[in-house]
């Protein structure tokens, strides 16, 4: 006990320390957090519920799923080849290509919204041609898959290439001198040992795209009920003072948040245990 | 089935591994490739299972060129070093790999599998821990199943990187062995990398040096232990004491000790080493021939089954003896003490000036 | 010299999955991201110029960079003493608290945004109290460094959190052992080893917060001059359809980036050699 006392900090420090700490993270976190359920409750359950039913909100929650069904797993699948290719191989120019993937986290939000319009604006060549093909893309559902998929890009790539860099390559070769094919190799070997790095890189791109904001916002146009996902929709009761009902569908995308931490937690844990093994 | 390796050679960027290799491996041979790390020999073990691709040279199966063949068609059963067990696969499941990605044609019925997977497990004595994970079992374990695993699809060539290498000195032992008996039992043509020399020795029927890319010798243990073909090999193979010296008209000098060679063709004057054993030479009281000379004994380790002497020759040069417990006690040599050390054999190698 | 330098691997894939990774890399990330670049380079140079220094983009760049700086700072020092707290002490609630931090992360902007315009707004709980001392947190260049404070929060923590677990205990014993004190410990055994992942999370967090848009356009009102934020500047340029003048000013904000990405990545090779030892 005593050696253990002479390399801590004394009692009121740890206190101390624990106090500022927890009211940190109230004053920052905490206090948003429960603010939004109780501003939805305000005007009684009913009205509460009234928010979810309304036309436009069903049509916000479609299309954020519709945009999530195709953003997620276009970049899994990149994920996973980018990964296998940076982390089975060796080849010149790696490290830049790394770099390139990193790219669109540092991009604001904004910004990627920005570059999008500026790529189909019916003034661009390449929005000439889909402006003369009569295919709407800015304002519309395709730059909303779009940028969706471009501010989430690097998620799952990101999470497998230190993971499967880890894991060296001798399981496939293994897999190889016992006669399986490529493809075989990849499904039963490769794929189950990141399971839990795929996921967790999935689940991270998912929460991303459902929640994007910035980006969505400059090439939505906000048309009601065609245009507006969830966040959209949000800002729009918002600006109509119709707290209530924005505080509601908030309410049900911080639940949405704290359901992605749970599984992010069961994900850490498996992962934990598997490594000790 | 034999394998045969003609004019090999490999580079990792500038880096030369293989060197023009070539040798021959005959049908139900047990072939260890010895030498230090970095001397080729685990990339040559890779190249023949097709897990790397040679850059010049053949490699042929029973005389058929593998050029063409992928892993997969080469159908070798290959041990890698940390055994690269399938972690979330069972124990059953790992030895079955091998006859479950089969094309449905040749894919044997669910209860073969069994019966077949049963069978290795018996052979490698682990038949009860079938449904545990890799994890959960031992090293000395997990090498078998990796053995197991490599059997399954009935390999003519069985291919094992450092099979022994992660595993404790006893565990080691007895694995050793148990592979020189599986062997016996099987036949599989065999081929297993080792920096070990105790364990090529032991287990293999014939042993290939390597050393930076090439082969210093090939031979059986006895060959190689006992005819040492270059300086590498002999001083590779086991402990050795160097004396540098002379050779001058057939005689060679080193330091006060002259030793005649009358069979040598060497003319000219030539630097020479003497390669001597540690268990080679003698301590003495008194010099009992021209060939001894004086030392000063610096310490004595008693422990062990034999006693190992440390001396400084007289012109200052360090020399390691080995003297059996009986021969010591009877002579009662001290530390500090002048004697005179004699060899009973040894090897002269003329200075190669071309390194 | 010899022509393939790249070691060949039997493993399959390699020109498949690189082929992909480049053309999806190509499609979604780099030709978007040129465009701002192509239309910048098309505007010429003195309308550029004219755009990028105009008093109405400096006081945006200005208001953005030091509120992001402001918040980055918070976070350096509170996210220090709550991975301090999280790593070393235990207290009640502590797993939950530690698994919340990961929130922002997980929560679309937008909720963000209203929740803690909602909290510090002049009736709102906390907005309540610093009325009391004189402090009017929204719509006021405070209520920016809030939500910037509350979006880049857990960069800090999650990148020292694991540096503070890896260090071990005994370099502190060996410390102590050797005669230091407390603060002689603290001051060469434990900063020296935080510091290279202290300061690439702090960077990491002042990089997020450059760019951020959800959360602060709620709080902040929007003022031209007084709260302003650049990406906002970006958003009402395009939404007067004045493309020229918000691709200008994304051509700014996108350097300031990328310099602060390669600065990330100089980083981080630092932090992995100082690990090493």
């Amino acid at each position: 006990m005593k050696r253990h006392a002479a390399i801590t900090e004394p009692r009121w420090i740890r206190y101390l320390l624990i106090g500022i700490s927890i009211l940190f993270l109230i004053s920052f976190l905490i206090t948003p957090l429960i603010l939004i359920f109780v501003k939805a409750f305000e005007g009684g359950i009913g009205l509460y519920l009234k928010a979810f039913v309304e036309p436009e909100a069903l049509a916000a929650m479609r299309l954020t799923a519709l945009v999530v069904c195709i953003a997620v797993p276009l970049n899994t699948i990149f994920g996973l080849c980018a990964s296998w290719a940076i982390t089975k191989f060796e080849f010149r120019g790696k490290g830049f290509l790394l770099t390139l993937i990193d790219l669109p986290f540092t991009v604001s939000p904004v910004i990627s919204g920005l570059i999008f319009v500026l790529l189909f604006s019916d003034k661009s060549w390449l929005g000439g041609i889909f402006y003369n093909l009569g295919i709407q893309i800015i304002f519309s559902t395709p730059g909303i898959v779009m940028v969706t998929t471009f501010v989430t890009f690097p998620f799952v790539a990101r999470e497998l290439i230190p993971l499967m860099q880890s894991q060296g390559i001798e399981e496939e070769e293994a897999a190889l001198t016992l006669g399986a094919t490529g493809w075989q190799t990849f499904w039963r070997v490769s794929l189950p040992n990141i399971k839990w790095g795929l996921m967790y890189g999935i689940i991270l791109c998912t929460a991303r795209a459902v929640g994007e904001f910035g980006a969505v916002s400059v090439v939505s146009g906000h048309i009601r009920g065609l245009t507006n996902t969830m966040p959209l929709h949000i800002e729009i009761l918002y600006n109509e003072y119709n707290f209530t009902a924005a505080f509601a569908v908030s309410s049900l995308m911080v639940f949405g948040a704290l359901v992605t931490l749970l599984i992010k937690h069961y994900i850490e844990w498996r992962m934990k245990g598997e490594k000790r093994l | 089935m034999s394998i045969i390796i003609q004019n090999v050679s490999k580079a990792f960027g500038d880096v030369d591994v293989l060197k023009d290799l070539s040798f021959e491996v005959k049908t139900g041979e047990l072939i260890a490739l010895l030498g230090p790390s970095g001397s080729g020999k685990t990339t040559l073990l890779r190249s023949i299972a097709g897990l790397e691709v040679i850059d010049s040279g053949n490699i042929l199966f029973h005389g058929d060129d593998t050029k063409d063949k992928t892993v997969q068609e080469r159908q070798v059963g290959f041990v890698f070093q940390h055994y690269a067990l399938f972690k979330h696969m069972t124990v059953f499941e790992n030895v079955a790999f091998g006859l479950r990605v089969r094309d449905k044609k040749s894919r044997p019925s669910e209860s073969e599998i069994e019966r077949k997977v049963h069978e290795l497990l018996q052979l490698v004595q682990l038949d009860y821990l079938g449904k545990r994970y890799p994890s959960q079992l031992s090293g000395g374990q997990r090498q078998r199943i990796a053995l197991a695993r490599a059997l399954a699809i009935e390999p003519q060539l069985l291919l094992l990187d450092e099979p022994f290498g992660a595993l404790d000195a006893k565990v080691r032992k007895e694995l050793r062995k148990w592979l020189r008996r599986l062997h016996d039992e099987l036949h599989i043509t065999s081929v297993f990398v080792t920096h070990d020399v105790e364990e090529a020795l032991e287990v293999a029927d014939r042993i290939v040096i390597m050393n930076e890319g090439r082969i210093e010798q090939i031979g059986t243990p006895e060959e190689v232990y006992h005819h040492c073909a270059n300086a590498f090999v002999y001083q590779f193979i086991g402990n050795v004491n160097l004396f540098h010296g002379r050779v001058e008209d057939k005689v060679a000098h080193f330091g006060n000790v002259s030793v005649s060679l009358p069979e040598t063709s060497e003319q000219e004057t030539k630097d020479t080493v003497f390669y001597v054993r540690p268990h080679d030479l003698d301590i003495h009281h008194s010099a009992p021939d021209s060939t001894a000379f004086k030392a000063k004994i610096d310490h004595v380790h008693l422990a062990g089954p034999v006693v190992r002497v440390d001396l400084t020759s007289e012109w200052g040069d360090p020399v390691h003896v080995e003297i059996t417990q009986d021969y010591y006690l009877s002579m009662t040599f001290q530390k500090g003490m002048d004697v005179f050390v004699s060899p009973k054999d040894g090897r002269l190698f003329m200075q190669d000036y071309s390194i | 010299m010899r022509k393939k330098v790249r070691r060949k691997t039997i493993l399959p894939g390699f020109g498949l999955t690189l082929g992909i990774t480049v053309t999806y890399l190509g499609l979604v990330v780099l030709i978007p991201l040129s465009m701002l670049f192509i239309k910048t380079a098309g505007m010429g140079f003195q309308p550029f110029i004219e755009i990028v220094t105009s008093p109405r983009s400096v006081s945006a760049y200005w208001l953005s960079f030091y509120t992001a700086a402001i918040s980055a700072l918070i976070n350096a020092v509170f996210g220090f003493l709550v991975a301090w707290v999280m790593v070393r002490y235990s207290f009640f609630g502590k797993k939950v608290l530690n698994a919340l931090i990961d929130i922002p992360f997980a929560l679309p902007t937008a909720v963000a945004g209203i929740a803690l315009t909602a909290a510090y707004s002049g009736q709102g709980w906390i907005g309540h109290l610093l009325g009391k001392i004189g402090i009017t947190a929204v719509f006021n260049p405070i209520g920016i460094i809030i939500a910037l404070t509350f979006i880049g929060m857990p960069f800090v923590i999650r990148t020292i959190e694991p540096v503070l677990e890896d260090m071990e205990k005994e370099m502190e014993e060996a410390a102590s052992s050797l005669g230091a004190s407390r603060i002689q410990t603290w001051i060469r055994v434990i900063l020296p080893t935080v510091l290279p992942a202290w300061i690439t999370g702090t960077t990491l967090s002042f990089a997020r917060s450059l760019g951020e848009y959800g959360s602060v356009v709620f709080i902040s009102g929007n003022m031209p001059f007084k709260t302003e934020i650049a990406p906002l500047l970006i958003m009402t340029q395009l939404e007067q359809y004045n493309y020229e003048g918000a691709t200008a000013i994304a051509c700014i904000m996108l350097l300031a980036s990328f310099s602060l990405l390669l600065l990330i990545n100089s980083l981080q090779a630092w932090s992995k050699v100082r690990g090493r030892g």
